[in-house]
C-alpha cells in the first residue's frame, strides 16, 4: 500500500464516520418536520435536542477532516471537484451554515415562534443538505468530475440524483433508529414505538430505492457498478444483511442490535463504495496515485493521522459514552 | 424588460470575479475570526470561575454556568462559519490550493484535530452541568485551552506562510521539493501566532467587560456583575500590555521581510532616510505624498521603530512597479485605526491597573472608567479587523508573499456575485438572529430564570400553547 493509498484510507474512513454519525444528525431533519404541531411534536422535538446538543459539532468535524485531507493530499482533484462541484458544495455549505445556527437558537428561543422559525430552518436544512452531499457523490463516482464534461449539469444525472435520494434516506433511517433507541433509553416508550414505526417505513422505502438503484448504476455508472459488483461486493453483501438484521431485530424490539445493525449497514455502504472505485480518486479520470500531492505531505498526513487517532479516539469514546449513560444533557 | 435586465446584468458577471471573491473572503474572514476569538478565549476565562465555584463562590459558579450556555451558542456559530472557510479555500482559491494545497495542508491537518478535540470537550462540558462529578468537570476546559492555543497557531502558521513562504522550491513553474514542516514553522509565524493570540484573548475578554460595564451603569451591581467585569478584566489587562511590544516586533519583520507592505503603511511613496510618522491624511497616489496629515514631532520616528535607529532608510513604493504595489489609503487608515485602538486600550488597562492597586472596594464606583470599559468590546474587535485589512490588504497583490499573485489564485466561477450576495444576507441574518438569542438570554437571566428552558421544554410548552 502507497502512501497515496493510505491516506486515501484515511480520508474514506473519515468520510465513512461522517456518514454515520453526521448522517444520523441530519436525518433528524425530517422526523423533526413530521412530528406535528407545537404541544403534539414537543416530546420529538426535546428528544431531538437532548440526542443532537452534546455531539453534533463533534460529528461535523468530519467533514471537515475530509476536506482537508483532499486538498492536503490530493491538492490538482480538490480544486478539480471544487471547481466542477461548485453549485452543490454552495448548497451544501448553506445547509450547514443554516442547520447548525438553527439548532443552536431554538434551544434558547425565547419564543414559540421563535422556536418554530429556527426549528424550521433547522429540520429543513438537515433534510436537503444531504441530497447534494449524495449528489456530489454521485457525480464523481459515475465517472463525471474531471471529464471535462460541458454539455450536462454534472451534479443532477441519474447517478447524483439516486446518491442524493440514498443519502436522504439513509440519514433519516438512521436518526429514526438512533432516536427509537433514545426515546427507548429515556422510558418514553410511546414516542418509541412511534419513532420504530418510522424506522420500519424508512428502513424499507430506503432497502427498496437501493436495490432499484442497481440498475440505474448499471447504465449510467459502468466503473462503479462492476466495482461494487466485483471488488466491493463483499462489503455490500454485509450491508444487505446488516440491513435486513436491523429490521427484524427493530420489529422485534431489540432496539440496541437495531442500531448497532443500522451503523454497521451504513458504514459498510459507505466502505463498499470506497473499494468499488480504487484505485479512481475521481473514477475514470484520476487515479490516487495520480493525483496525489507530495510524498513528504503524505508522509507527514499519516503522522498528522496517528496523531488524531491518539488524540481524538479516546475523547471521543469518553464523549458518546457519556451519551449513552445519560450523563449529558440540560439540567 | 427581461432582456433589458439580463443585458445590464452581463457586464457584472462578465467581469473577473477577483473583486467579489476578495470581498466576500474578508467578509466570511471578518466574521469567523470574532466568533473564533471566543473559542479560543473563553475557556481560560471560565476556568478561572469556575474553579472559584467549585472552591464555594456560588456567584462564580452561576457565571461560569451562564458563559458555557453563551460559549454554546457562540461556538455553533463559529463551527459553522469555519466550515465555510474551508469551502472557500476551495470554491475561491483553486489556483492556491491546487499549487500549494500540500504545502500547507499539515498546518490545516493539525488545526483540524485541535478543532475536533475542542469540539469533543465543549460538548461535554457544555451539557456535563449538575450531571457529571463536580471535582473533574472544571478540568475539561483544560484541553479546550489547549487546543485553543493550538488550533490558533496552525490557523496562523498558514497566514504567516503566505507571508514568508517557505518549504518549497519552484522549478520550471512546478512546486516541488516540499517541505510541510519547514512550511509551519516558517520565520514569520511565532509572531503572528502571539499577535493573534493575545487579540483573541483580548477581544474576548474586553467584550464581556463591555457587557457587564453595561449592566453595571443600568444599576444592576450585584456579585455577578462584578465578576463578570473583573475576572476578563483581569485577563485583558495581562494582554493588552503586551501586546504593543508583540506589535513591534512584528512590524520590525514586515520591515525586513515584506518592506513595500511597510511602505503602504507609512504611505511612503520613494526609499529615504530619516522617515517621521504621519498622522492622519490621507496619500495622494498622483503626487506619492501624504496630504493633511500630521507629522510626528519627533524626525526619522519611523525609521527608528522599523530599523532601531532615527536615520535608517525605509523602502519606499517606487522599489516595485506599480502593478505590484498594494492600495496605500486603506493600509495606512487600518493600521493607524489598530495602532490608536491598541493604545487607548493599553493607557485605559494602566490607569486601571493603578485604580485597583489603590481601592478594590471602590474600583467600579468611578463612572467615566466604566463607560470607557463598555467601549472597548467594540473597540478591540475594530482593532483586530483593521490588524486583518492591514496584513492582508498590504500583500496585496500577491496571495503568496512575492510567489502567487491573487489574480492568479481566484476562481474563473461566474457565480461568486450571486455567492457574495447570498452569503452576506445569511451572515447578516445570523448574526442578527444570534445576536438577538444573547440578548434574550441575558433578559431571561436578568428576569430571574435559571435554566432557559426550551419552549419545548416539558414544563413551557404546555403554558405556551394554552
Amino acid at each position: 500500500m502507497s502512501s497515496a493509498d493510505a491516506v486515501a484510507a484515511v480520508m474514506f474512513a473519515a468520510v465513512t464516520l461522517y456518514a454515520v454519525f453526521a448522517g444520523a444528525d441530519f436525518g433528524t431533519g425530517l422526523w423533526d418536520l413530521l412530528a406535528g404541531g407545537a404541544k403534539k411534536g414537543a416530546p420529538t422535538r426535546r428528544l431531538i435536542d437532548k440526542a443532537l446538543g452534546p455531539v453534533w459539532e463533534a460529528n461535523h468535524v468530519w467533514l471537515i477532516f475530509v476536506i482537508v485531507l483532499l486538498w492536503s493530499g490530493f491538492p490538482r482533484p480538490f480544486a478539480t471537484i471544487m471547481r466542477e462541484l461548485a453549485i452543490p458544495f454552495w448548497l451544501v455549505g448553506l445547509g450547514i451554515v443554516l442547520r447548525g445556527s438553527g439548532f443552536a437558537f431554538r434551544k434558547f428561543a425565547p419564543t414559540l415562534l421563535a422556536a418554530r422559525l429556527a426549528g424550521i430552518v433547522f429540520a429543513g436544512s438537515s433534510l436537503v443538505t444531504p441530497f447534494f452531499l449524495g449528489a456530489i457523490a454521485g457525480a464523481i463516482a459515475s465517472g463525471r468530475v474531471g471529464a471535462g464534461i460541458e454539455d450536462e449539469v454534472i451534479w443532477l444525472t441519474p447517478t447524483s440524483i439516486l446518491g442524493g435520494v440514498l443519502a436522504t434516506g439513509t440519514c433519516s433511517f438512521l436518526a429514526a433508529v438512533f432516536l427509537t433507541e433514545e426515546a427507548e433509553r429515556l422510558g418514553d416508550t410511546e414516542l418509541a414505538e412511534d419513532l420504530r414505526k418510522k424506522s420500519l417505513i424508512s428502513g424499507s422505502i430506503t432497502g427498496v430505492i437501493s436495490l432499484l438503484g442497481v440498475s440505474v448504476l448499471a447504465d449510467d455508472a459502468p466503473t462503479l457498478f462492476d466495482g461494487l459488483t466485483g471488488r466491493g461486493a463483499p462489503e455490500i453483501l454485509i450491508a444487505a444483511v446488516a440491513g435486513s438484521f436491523t429490521m427484524v431485530m427493530l420489529a422485534q424490539g431489540y432496539t440496541r442490535r437495531a442500531r448497532f445493525g443500522a451503523v454497521i449497514a451504513v458504514a459498510t455502504v459507505v466502505i463498499g463504495w470506497g473499494f468499488a472505485q480504487y484505485p479512481w480518486l475521481l473514477v475514470d479520470n484520476i487515479s490516487i496515485a495520480e493525483g496525489a500531492g507530495h510524498p513528504a505531505t503524505l508522509t507527514a498526513l499519516l503522522i498528522a493521522a496517528a496523531i488524531a487517532a491518539v488524540v481524538i479516539t479516546p475523547a471521543l469514546v469518553l464523549l458518546f459514552r457519556l451519551v449513552d449513560t445519560d450523563q449529558l444533557g440540560h439540567e | 424588460m427581461l432582456a433589458q435586465l439580463t443585458e445590464s446584468f452581463v457586464p457584472l458577471l462578465a467581469q473577473d470575479a477577483l473583486l467579489p471573491a476578495r470581498n466576500q473572503m474578508a467578509i466570511s474572514l471578518g466574521a469567523h475570526i470574532i466568533l473564533a476569538c471566543f473559542g479560543v478565549a473563553m475557556p481560560a476565562m471560565l476556568f478561572v470561575l469556575h474553579r472559584k465555584g467549585v472552591k464555594g463562590d456560588a456567584d462564580a459558579l452561576e457565571l461560569a454556568k451562564r458563559w458555557s450556555k453563551i460559549s454554546g451558542v457562540l461556538f455553533a456559530i463559529g463551527a459553522v462559519s469555519g466550515t465555510i472557510l474551508a469551502f472557500e479555500m476551495g470554491l475561491l482559491w483553486p489556483g492556491l490550493m491546487e499549487q500549494f494545497g500540500d504545502v500547507v495542508g499539515l498546518a490545516f491537518t493539525l488545526e483540524g484535530i485541535s478543532f475536533f478535540v475542542e469540539a469533543i470537550f465543549l460538548g461535554i462540558y457544555v451539557y456535563g452541568w449538575g450531571r457529571l462529578p463536580t471535582a473533574t468537570h472544571q478540568f475539561l476546559l483544560l484541553p479546550m485551552i489547549i487546543s485553543g492555543m493550538s488550533g490558533t497557531f496552525f490557523v496562523m502558521s498558514v497566514n504567516s506562510w503566505m507571508n514568508a513562504p517557505t518549504g518549497f522550491d519552484i522549478i520550471n513553474g512546478q512546486v516541488v521539493n516540499i517541505r510541510p514542516w519547514a512550511a509551519i514553522f516558517n520565520e514569520a509565524v511565532l509572531l503572528q501566532y502571539l499577535h493573534m493570540l493575545l487579540a483573541a484573548y483580548m477581544v474576548a475578554a474586553f467584550t464581556m467587560v463591555s457587557v457587564y460595564s453595561v449592566g453595571w451603569l443600568r444599576g444592576r451591581r450585584d456579585r455577578l456583575h462584578r465578576l463578570g467585569i473583573l475576572v476578563p478584566l483581569a485577563f485583558a489587562a495581562i494582554a493588552t500590555p503586551i501586546q504593543p511590544i508583540v506589535g513591534h516586533y512584528a512590524g520590525q519583520a514586515i520591515a525586513d521581510r515584506q518592506p513595500i507592505k511597510l511602505a503602504a503603511i507609512e504611505g511612503l511613496a520613494n526609499t529615504e532616510e530619516r522617515v517621521p510618522i504621519v498622522l492622519g491624511g490621507y496619500f495622494d497616489e498622483e503626487e506619492g505624498e501624504i496630504v493633511a496629515g500630521i507629522p510626528a514631532p519627533i524626525p526619522g520616528l519611523a525609521s527608528f521603530l522599523a530599523q532601531n535607529s532615527f536615520n535608517a532608510e525605509i523602502i519606499g513604493l517606487n522599489e516595485v512597479p506599480v502593478e505590484d504595489q498594494p492600495p496605500v489609503n486603506i493600509v495606512r487608515f487600518s493600521f493607524q485605526i489598530m495602532v490608536g485602538i491598541g493604545t487607548g486600550l493599553a493607557m485605559l488597562i494602566t490607569y486601571a491597573g493603578f485604580r485597583w492597586r489603590r481601592d478594590k472596594d471602590t474600583f467600579l464606583d468611578n463612572k467615566w472608567m466604566l463607560r470607557a470599559f463598555t467601549l472597548t468590546g467594540a473597540g478591540s474587535i475594530i482593532a483586530m479587523e483593521t490588524g486583518w485589512i492591514t496584513t492582508e490588504v498590504g500583500r496585496q497583490p500577491w496571495v503568496v508573499h512575492e510567489v502567487l499573485r491573487t489574480e492568479d489564485a481566484v476562481t474563473d466561477g461566474t457565480w461568486v456575485w450571486f455567492t457574495l450576495i447570498g452569503l452576506t444576507i445569511i451572515y447578516i441574518g445570523m448574526f442578527t438572529a444570534g445576536f438577538g438569542v444573547l440578548r434574550s438570554m441575558s433578559r431571561r437571566w436578568a428576569a430571574g430564570e435559571t435554566d432557559l428552558e426550551s419552549p419545548y421544554g416539558p414544563a413551557r410548552i404546555q403554558e405556551l400553547v394554552a
